[in-house]
């Protein structure tokens, strides 16, 4: 109890001693506060981004199957469903089409789908709230309703005129914002699709841990395709965002260089006024290690004032304010871009890496300063 | 290499704690060579003075070590996914070779680095330093390990290569890699389960026994090293599979998920101290014949005891609660 109460008294002296050198302090803290900011909001952006493709991936079929030309993903001939179908395990194989269409009138690129609903209602498309917005040129604050048009140009030249007969719901903005579904004999219109041909086909497999060799089958089949499984797409999207957060820290890296020399430098230059305070202290009976406790009290009410500040603030950015500052970066840009607010979340272990790489750095920087202080003369100090 | 956050600052984290422990380590070779507690040369004074440094140091080194065995352990759970057939920690860490060592280097650091705080606290206690070649010599002793551990943890996480989509091909890659699953050798249940209450009813009662009459310090600390490695193996064989309800599943790691409320970190959390306070104890013993320490260390002994009963004691509650309370009867077993 009375080591507590001594810890308890050394901490209320080391806050009221900051509370006296408050201009010098706050800006450390400032700066403090900025550097964990900016670390804190590039590891909640890009973690959340990594839940929301888990999330739209869940959904995601389980095997898609593309054709590949020299290296580059050309349309499927439909035929090969049969053999594929004939493989054992392999539950469902559907042709699917989609591509991307690039719309003069606003500059934005819409992703277009076939909707197997709309087959027998040809001439009819369902929007995505972007897409609303976008293709009502001229009068922009108001966005597309429904039975309006939206002219297409087709591939051999001719336009087409598809009108609007649903809006797709709000709620899955981050996948629909571009997307505009079609009929098949509409999309095939458009891209001059010949029948017989699917931008690629997707499988459902009763077991799961068949999938590797349902692969190897189908490249064994057919040579020129190439399966890509549902986990290696989530693991190649974890991998993107993970490096795109890892350059974005490297990048930082120059300015958390800047900051820690400035606590070096702010921890060594002790003014007169500290030096005779440590030497008074000492002179009244602290001991060397009461004034490093002292020290150890002022880098973690600073580090610790910093860091929840920091995240704090950066917590508002991500979830609240749309992360205006790394959103271009980390998630890639578009002119259709959807108007997502990402769910907040926000784990332990990212406390712990932001700890690691902002709190560590500054406590090893100001070790020896402190000890510097803590070893003073008394003696010397108070003749100054 | 991942450029992953986790991984970036693990290599951060390391890297600084070594330079720190190699500047401690050179501080500690002029102590040995030059200490004189009886001068008062200049010389003496600095070496005095900077004895308060490397105590210092050391306290951030072990604090940073067990946050870092923890950020370890959490980050390659967190990198599972990108390995085919690895779902957990005990996957990625079996990626390359260096994985598992660098595990057992960082708990084995961990647990050097408390007993090194130990013998510097009991030789703070005494007015003229009588440990003082003694624990510079241990730290010498101490810092090829967390060396090695930065060398060995760094050429894990830079071999690490994600199995991810390329140009060339999609799944094809997965086929051939080979399936990263590791198998926990796991003891027999009855008799891992047995030994491990056997040995930690031992060493509370050897350590209520350090408290009450300060009698039997080593075999206390030799009990507390054997229920170290029984707790280790009964946490793989017994303890693991009440709290997953899967009689099949061994893994130490995913007991650290929030499917099992964290419960993982408070048990790793009581074998480190109960390990730590128990070896600490006897570490000490042999220094108890010098005058200025013959009071110090019984009393330093009895609060070590104190914890390592009171850690032991949240070993039985956290194992106890989960083996009777969990709804996988191995009764039929």
């Amino acid at each position: 109890m009375r080591a507590l109460e001594k810890q308890r008294n050394i901490l209320d002296f080391t806050l009221s001693s900051l509370g006296r050198r408050k201009g010098k302090n706050i800006a450390l803290v400032l700066v403090y506060t900025f550097v964990i900011f900016l670390l804190a909001s590039v590891l909640f952006f890009s973690h959340s981004l990594k839940k929301e493709a888990a999330l739209i991936l869940q959904d995601a079929p389980a095997m898609t199957v593309q054709k590949l030309v020299a290296g580059r993903q050309d349309l499927i001939p439909t035929h090969y469903i049969d053999s594929i179908r004939q493989i054992k395990g392999v539950q469902s194989v559907a042709p699917r089409l989609w591509g991307y269409y690039y719309d003069a009138l606003s500059g934005a690129n819409y992703t277009l789908m076939v909707n197997a609903d709309l087959n027998d209602r040809a001439g009819e498309i369902v929007i995505g709230n972007g897409v609303s917005w976008r293709s009502a040129a001229g009068k922009r604050n108001q966005p597309l309703r429904k039975n309006e048009i939206i002219p297409f140009k087709t591939y051999d030249g001719s336009a087409l005129s598809l009108k609007v007969s649903g809006l797709l719901p709000f709620a899955s903005e981050l996948v629909t914002a571009d997307l505009i579904l079609v009929s098949e004999t509409d999309f095939r219109k458009i891209f001059s699709i010949a029948t017989g041909q699917a931008t690629d086909l997707v499988l459902q497999v009763r077991n799961a841990k068949e999938l590797p060799v349902i692969a190897t089958k189908i490249t064994q089949i057919h040579p020129d395709t190439r399966p890509i499984l549902r986990e290696e797409i989530l693991r190649t999207y974890d991998a993107v965002f993970d490096w795109r957060s890892g350059v974005i820290i490297m990048v930082l890296a120059g300015v958390f260089l800047a900051f820690i020399i400035l606590a070096w430098d702010k921890a060594t230059g002790l003014s007169a006024e500290e030096k005779r305070e440590i030497g008074i202290l000492k002179a009244t009976g602290w001991e060397t290690t009461d004034i490093l406790l002292m020290k150890f009290w002022e880098g973690a009410a600073v580090s610790l004032m910093a860091f929840f500040m920091g995240i704090f603030l950066a917590y508002l950015h991500i979830f609240l304010a749309s992360s205006i500052l790394f959103a271009p970066v980390l998630k890639g840009w578009s002119v259709l871009y959807p108007h997502f607010r990402l769910t907040p979340y926000i784990s332990g272990y990212q406390i712990a890496t932001l700890f690691f790489l902002t709190v560590i750095p500054y406590t090893v920087a100001t070790i020896v300063p402190s000890w510097r202080s803590a070893t003073i003369d008394p003696d010397s100090v108070m003749r100054m | 290499m991942i450029f992953h956050p986790g991984i970036l600052a693990l290599l951060l984290g390391s890297a600084l704690t070594s330079s720190m422990l190699c500047y401690c380590a050179y501080e500690g070779v002029r102590i040995i060579r030059c200490w004189d507690i009886r001068s008062g040369s200049e010389r003496q004074l600095g070496l005095e003075r900077r004895t308060y440094l490397v105590s210092m140091v050391m306290s951030y080194v072990l604090g940073f070590q067990l946050l870092s065995l923890f950020l370890f352990i959490y980050t390659a759970d967190t990198l599972s996914p990108l390995f085919v057939g690895a779902m957990c920690a005990a996957g990625s860490l079996n990626v390359n070779g260096f994985g598992y060592p660098a595990l057992i280097l960082k708990i084995v650091s961990c647990l050097l680095s408390g007993l090194w705080l130990i013998v510097n606290f009991t030789d703070n206690k005494a007015p003229d330093y009588p440990l003082i070649r003694t624990k510079y010599w241990l730290l010498l002793g101490i810092a090829p390990f967390l060396l090695a551990e930065t060398s060995v943890q760094a050429g894990h996480l830079l071999g690490l290569r994600p199995n991810i989509i390329t140009s060339c091909c999609g799944t094809l890659f997965s086929i051939d890699a080979n399936t990263v699953m590791a198998d926990f050798l796991a003891l027999p249940r009855l008799l891992s389960q047995i030994a491990f209450f056997a040995s930690i009813f031992i060493t509370m009662a050897l350590g209520l026994s350090v408290y009450l009459k300060a009698k039997g310090v080593y075999s206390f600390s030799i009990a507390s090293f054997i229920h170290f490695l029984m707790s280790v193996a009964a946490l793989i064989s017994v303890i693991s599979i009440y709290f997953y309800e899967l009689p099949t599943h061994h893994c130490p790691f995913c007991i650290l998920h929030s499917e099992y409320g964290y419960v993982g970190y408070p048990l790793y959390l009581a074998i480190l101290v109960s390990a730590v306070s128990g070896l600490g104890a006897g570490v000490i013993n042999p220094f108890r014949k010098i005058d200025s320490l013959h009071d110090v260390i019984p009393r330093i002994q009895k609060l070590l005891s104190l914890i390592s009963i009171l850690a032991n004691s949240l070993l039985v509650l956290i194992a106890g609660y989960g083996i009777l309370f969990s709804n996988l009867s191995m009764a039929a077993y």
